[in-house]
């Protein structure tokens, strides 16, 4: 029998943050007026894409030490769900700048970044894709997924903070950090936890259903 | 006092807090989130079922 607590528990902070990311009290800030509380929606995109992203990595280096084709498949899964998210807080921080910086696709350092980032993602699937033996389908989807990483960290969350960049956080620009009260981070970071749990649990349901799969083919 | 009117010449949805209305949408978005919630629970169950099936077959 599967423990289905943290399940509950992933839903439960999820409902929490919808509804008390609309009743709660936000500080006033100009511009940003009630767009503030896409914090609570759009960030944890991120947050569960980067965790998902973490996961991922994982199972392909104990992929690359072991040669268990069932890391393989958690690594895939896991990179699968996360450029889910991925996509979702690109689109959700599209449709938020067009109200506070004007455009929806500004050419701004961090946008184009991510834009990057998420195509060297897609580009390990297409890879994934172009094998039939999966040993090495395995062997070479996990050493680029461990590049994609690499390249992808860097690229969102250092370079931009280097240049000049309209999103919070980069190019002395503040972070979420000083716009956030203690009565929004009390709704942010449950908001993040149950957006990573029903993030894992999709990728969850993703790999047993290919772990079904597998068994089956046998 | 001067510090209140600074702070309420930034426009926030008020009227529509004041009037509660916004409780409509929350309790809209709460069936939806719901709603989706509990279709995960299903799509989890199934997935189970079909495990033991492939389990049974082994």
């Amino acid at each position: 029998m599967r423990k289905y607590w943290w399940k509950f528990l992933g839903a439960g902070l999820l409902l929490f943050s919808v509804i008390f990311g609309f009743l709660g009290e936000t500080p006033r800030r100009e511009i940003l007026n009630e767009t503030i509380r896409m914090v609570y929606f759009h960030v944890p995109m991120w947050f569960s894409m980067m965790a998902l992203m973490i996961s991922s990595l994982v199972y392909s280096v104990r992929y690359l030490q072991k040669g268990n084709i069932r890391d393989d498949i958690y690594a895939s899964q896991f990179a699968a769900v996360s450029i889910i998210f991925g996509i979702l807080g690109f689109l959700t921080g599209m449709l938020w700048g067009n109200f506070t910086w004007g455009d929806w696709l500004p050419k701004d350092p961090k946008l184009i970044a991510v834009e990057v980032g998420l195509l060297i993602y897609s580009a390990y699937f297409i890879l994934r894709g172009s094998f039939d033996d999966e040993q090495r389908r395995g062997r070479l989807s996990a050493i680029y997924n461990i590049f994609a990483f690499a390249s992808f960290m860097p690229l969102v969350w250092i370079l931009p903070r280097l240049t000049d960049s309209l999103h919070p956080g980069n190019g002395g620009n503040p972070a979420f950090g000083s716009d956030m009260d203690i009565k929004m981070r009390m709704i942010f970071y449950p908001a993040v936890l149950g957006w990573i749990i029903i993030g894992t649990w999709i990728a969850s349901l993703r790999i047993r259903l290919k772990l079904i799969n597998e068994t089956i083919n046998e | 006092m001067k510090l209140l009117s600074f702070l309420q010449s930034v426009e926030m949805a008020d009227t529509m807090r004041s009037e509660g209305k916004i409780y409509v949408v929350v309790a809209g978005l709460v069936i939806i989130v719901t709603g989706f919630l509990a279709y995960l629970f299903l799509l989890d169950r199934k997935v189970t079922k079909l495990e033991k099936e492939v389990n049974n077959l082994k």
